[in-house]
């Protein structure tokens, strides 16, 4: 499953009320993989992995990357999103270990076989390491092509391509999102209050006037 | 939790035993408690406070910290009784003392005149149950007032020329405006309609013990961290437990309400945390559980007495179930709005709440608002405009763009009552606790899609008017999901076609009550929350007579 359709299958049901948020966000595959990332994505010393072996991070840690990539402006690997998806298999999203062990050799095999001779993801190129999501991702004419990928390395590559999402996005209170980068990217000031004007268009509001039918009511 | 609550014990006959603490049951546990009787309150989920709340997504959105769970509560759903009901989370409601209004938006629109009597008015709509309410407009509106001082809403008087008549003024002024609501003003004004400040059940101005809203942002699903937000648990509730006759006893699952040789309730029977089985004893029972733990709670409770299901003998406890309708057009502006900040709503309008269908070719009428309903996590998995690449630096830079610069316009709208939509028990399913499992059956009418397919072309027009750089939608279409779980137990005069008398009391069992969204005759116009409270302030009333005239035994 993958968001945008979420999301168009949330717009066209039309659900009542508390909507986008819950559904957009309550994906079976978007873990629950809370709050205790940023432990680790804030010491001082590189932190152990509890999930993955050092070699497995550096490849989901490439592939955050290439989801949320480094620019001028800071991606996936700044904000620490490979420390809040390990911490998050190791505890609350451990329902997703499964999708993660048979997903990474599946990511083995595709990168030999899309580039022999190369052994590892995070060793390719860039363009490379897209060319190989782009054959996981079934939303791609990749990958419907030759290298069309099998529903699990599709479930794979969707709950990462979550994860990496919340990693960055989720308040930084929270795990992941380390330094608030993730908001510093999207614009969202780090404060839990804020005080009107909020943006452009109510700045210099006068005030509700009640005008037309309103005016002529009184 | 309050140290000053009462412990009753379960053999001991409390006066009431009221089951759910959200809008409604928290309401009818202050009213009662203050007139001198005591209270047991039974609520399934657990007592948290501002100190547990959070702005944890996670927490939130995917471990359900405020709500029913799907895999404690797992149910099904199915379009139509024909099918078999497939496992799929189908409903949210709040599971923690104070209910649904502890996560809610807070839109508190107020019922008009014409929710009440709309039968009457149009004539009947074949096929459906469409039906005038026992009570009208008139009957409510000092309750609606009650709500507003009580709880504390927000808004302004007289600035809608569509709004029903009121007796007072709001207790306090709108919140502030947010950019959304600039632009929605705007767009609608040149349009010539009539927006005005929302009415929302959160604070402008603080109270004892509560703050005016800080504006943090995490309103929408989330518990609000300093009393700002109106819910039944720092309203309500808290007057209650201060009376010294209310207990309320959280992590307690009801299923079974008890009755006696001759069809009297005596009590209900819940689950502690623990899952061992108690029965509290009381002289009446009031089921505040929401439009879909009543009727199946009704249901579960069948006995020799009462085949099919405690106060069932009209067949139509969980029927007639209706959502509202939700639609939404996302817009894309030129400078950044900033929704992230501050509550969700702050501009509506009703001109389109009333519509005659002989000219429009269908029913339907509703309102349109300006509002964000996307956090961080939700808007990164959800909100960008269809095309826009998943991942990438492309998808980097759009999210860059626009997570400051989108806000949506949504409809809100009638759901005609439907016999066949309904909950009922799960013939195979059963939850954590071997109960049988809501299941859910919907389909619209197709008059419900046709309104909101129109009404979504309105809220094209406010953005365009607006002068959005981007707009887009989907068309609406038949709904699998709802949090607006209204009708399941109606109201009305003839036990033949209702569950409950305009007392709330049910026509079956003379000490049985409930209130909540269930009691609903017609959906109003898309938020529902506020008539529930009116509704329980005046079944307060109402059953406090009965009582007090000896009819109850309470």
């Amino acid at each position: 499953m993958n968001e945008s359709v979420s999301r168009r299958k949330f717009l066209s049901q039309g659900i009542s009320g508390l909507s986008a948020v819950w559904v957009s966000t309550h994906l079976p595959a978007l873990v629950a993989a809370a709050g205790h990332a940023h432990r680790a994505a804030n010491s001082a010393t590189p932190p152990k992995f509890e999930f993955f072996t050092p070699d497995e991070a550096a490849e989901i840690d490439a592939m955050t990357a290439r989801i949320i990539p480094t620019n001028e402006t800071p991606g996936a690997r700044e904000a620490g999103v490979v420390y809040f998806i390990d911490r998050g298999l190791a505890t609350f999203a451990a329902d997703n270990q499964k999708t993660y062990r048979e997903g990474l050799p599946e990511l083995q095999a595709r990168v030999g076989e899309m580039f022999p001779g190369a052994a590892k993801f995070s060793s390719l190129t860039a363009e490379q390491q897209d060319a190989v999501l782009h054959s996981f991702d079934e939303n791609t004419a990749a990958g419907q092509g030759p290298y069309r990928a099998r529903p699990s390395a599709q479930d794979f590559f969707g709950t990462l391509r979550q994860q990496t999402i919340a990693g960055f996005l989720i308040d930084p209170d929270y795990g992941g999102n380390h330094d608030g980068v993730g908001w510093k990217v999207i614009g969202r000031e780090r404060e839990h209050m804020f005080q009107p004007p909020f943006g452009y268009y109510d700045k210099n509001y006068p005030g509700w006037q009640p005008v037309g039918k309103e005016a002529d009511k009184k | 939790m309050m140290v000053d609550q009462p412990r009753y014990k379960t053999s001991e006959e409390v006066d009431f035993v009221i089951i759910g603490s959200g809008a409604a049951g928290g309401i009818l546990a202050k009213e009662l408690s203050t007139n001198g009787f005591r209270i047991v309150v039974l609520e399934q989920g657990p007592y948290l406070t501002e100190a547990d709340f959070s702005h944890s997504e996670m927490e939130i959105f995917a471990q359900d910290k405020l709500t029913n769970h799907p895999k404690l509560q797992p149910n099904t759903f199915r379009k139509t009784p024909e099918e078999k009901a497939k496992q799929q989370r189908a409903l949210v409601y709040g599971r923690c003392v104070g209910g649904t209004s502890v996560h809610f938006t807070a839109n508190f629109w107020r019922f008009h005149e014409i929710d009440f009597i709309e039968r009457s008015k149009i004539g009947p709509i074949a096929g459906t149950g469409f039906a005038d309410w026992p009570i009208t407009y008139a009957h409510l509106e000092p309750y609606y007032t009650k709500v507003e001082w009580e709880i504390g809403v927000s808004g302004l008087a007289g600035a809608s020329p569509f709004d029903p008549p009121r007796s007072k003024p709001y207790p306090m002024p709108p919140l502030p405006v947010k950019s959304s609501g600039v632009l929605f003003e705007r767009g609608a004004r040149k349009l010539g309609w009539h927006p005005y400040p929302a009415p929302m059940a959160i604070l402008s101005q603080a109270r004892p013990g509560r703050s005016a809203c800080i504006n943090c942002g995490f309103c929408l699903g989330f518990g609000c961290e300093v009393g700002a937000k109106s819910s039944s648990l720092v309203t309500a509730i808290r007057v209650a437990e201060k009376t010294g006759r209310c207990e309320i006893r959280p992590n307690s699952y009801v299923h079974r309400i008890e009755t006696d040789a001759n069809g009297c309730a005596v009590g209900a029977t819940y689950f502690d945390e623990k899952r061992n089985a108690h029965l509290q004893k009381a002289k009446a029972v009031v089921v505040c559980a929401n439009g879909a733990e009543t009727p199946r709670l009704l249901l579960l409770s069948a006995n020799k007495q009462f085949p099919n299901g405690l106060a069932n003998s009209s067949g139509i406890v969980g029927k007639y179930l209706m959502f509202n309708t939700y639609a939404a057009v996302m817009g894309v502006y030129e400078h950044p709005l900033n929704e992230y900040k501050g509550y969700a709503v702050s501009r509506v309008l009703h001109d389109f709440y009333e519509l005659d269908p002989q000219k429009m070719g269908f029913y339907g009428g509703g309102g349109l608002d300006a509002r964000i309903d996307f956090t961080p996590i939700g808007f990164g998995m959800g909100g960008l405009p269809p095309g826009t690449p998943r991942w990438g630096k492309d998808y980097k830079a759009a999210l860059a763009h626009d997570f400051t610069r989108t806000m949506e316009v949504s409809t809100h709208g009638t759901s005609l009552p439907l016999e066949n939509n309904s909950f009922s028990l799960d013939p195979e399913l059963k939850d954590a606790w071997g109960l049988p499992a809501l299941r859910m059956t919907y389909k619209d009418h197709p008059d419900d899609l046709k309104f909101t397919n129109w009404l979504l072309e309105r809220a094209h027009e406010v953005h365009e008017a607006a002068g959005a750089q981007k707009k887009w939608s989907f068309p609406a279409q038949e709904q699998q999901f709802g949090v607006h779980l209204l009708g399941t137990c109606r109201m009305g005069n003839d036990p033949k076609t209702s569950v409950i008398n305009a007392d709330h009391r049910t026509h079956d069992v003379k000490n049985l009550f409930l209130c909540d969204g269930s009691s609903l005759v017609t959906s109003g116009r898309g938020q529902p929350t506020m008539t529930i409270e009116a509704l329980a302030f005046r079944a307060a009333d109402r059953i406090t007579a009965l009582a007090k005239r000896g009819e109850i035994g309470a």
